[in-house]
């Protein structure tokens, strides 16, 4: 009796054991779904990816930018029963921003100077920057093609062949 | 001022032909059509003049002989022939060839970089303006 009673009280532990155990793995997954639910309204975050072991959310991935990754951070750690969230978060390196404008502009000079091969055009806020290099005897051609397309300045760096 | 002084002479002969300057930002814009292809190539030749070869970035000069729809144009490519093309733009197929010095007929202006042109032989299509000047 004492012998059936110990090996019941084994098999009630095993079977809490088992039962604790599987309950912690619904929890940790249930925590990465709260989490990424969460990240969900927020595009910003949608190359942020979600692990959470034993109450550990680890974060993974790419945003714009510092502040981007604290609120993801916060936003883990808001979700209850996350004990700790650590960020392998990285920085994306920051976008040129290109105007409609200088994406006309480019579009023009690509037609403008498609026969000036060795000739290197970038556009920022209106201003024309060359660099490569030109022949002496096509560079008025060159500079009155660019002058035509009225940008606010021409910064010339073509070295003349 | 300064830079009034040091294109003094460009400024002079810009405003004698005709067009307009204006000091913006440093940068002096001078905009506008001449009389001729002459007008411009002399204006062009100021210029590299007082900035040789152009690398100063103070000036943007934007002039071009007066072209009328219906008129005769030369092709002033710098060898090579000039590519007519079926609609405005380098992406657009290529429907037919003027040789440079050749004179053809500016059908109509599509826009300020893309003008119709119609060649001797009848084929007409789209040509890169600043290879065209007008001939009178």
């Amino acid at each position: 009796m004492k012998q059936f009673r110990f090996i019941s009280a084994l098999a009630l532990a095993l079977v809490l054991m088992i039962g604790f155990n599987a309950c912690k793995k619904v929890k940790d997954a249930d925590l990465k779904t709260s989490i990424e639910q969460k990240f969900v309204a927020n595009p910003d975050l949608k190359d942020v990816m979600v692990d959470v072991q034993k109450g550990i959310a680890t974060l993974t991935g790419q945003v714009k930018d510092d502040a981007t990754n604290t609120a993801a951070i916060n936003m883990a750690k808001e979700v209850k029963g996350v004990k700790q969230v650590m960020s392998n978060i990285t920085i994306a390196p920051p976008q040129p921003l290109v105007s409609d404008a200088d994406a006309t502009m480019q579009a023009a000079l690509k037609d403008a100077l498609k026969d000036n091969s060795g000739v290197v055009y970038e556009v920022k806020d209106g201003v024309v920057t060359l660099t490569g290099e030109v022949k002496k005897s096509d560079l008025p051609k060159l500079m009155q093609k660019v002058s035509a397309l009225k940008p606010t300045k021409i910064e010339n760096k073509l070295t003349i062949k | 001022m300064a830079l009034q002084d040091k294109y003094k002479e460009l400024i002079d002969a810009a405003t004698q032909a005709g067009v307009s300057v204006s000091d913006q930002g440093g940068v002096l814009h001078i905009d506008g059509d001449v009389a001729t292809g002459d007008v411009k190539d002399r204006l062009w030749q100021i210029y590299d003049k007082i900035d040789p070869n152009f690398t100063s970035g103070e000036v943007v000069l934007n002039v071009n002989a007066r072209a009328f729809e219906g008129g005769k144009v030369k092709v002033v490519t710098q060898e090579s022939n000039l590519n007519i093309r079926k609609g405005p733009g380098t992406d657009q197929p290529i429907v037919g060839k003027a040789a440079k010095g050749e004179i053809i007929t500016l059908v109509s202006k599509a826009n300020a970089q893309w003008w119709l042109v119609r060649t001797n032989d009848g084929e007409e299509g789209y040509s890169y303006a600043q290879y065209l000047e007008p001939v009178s």
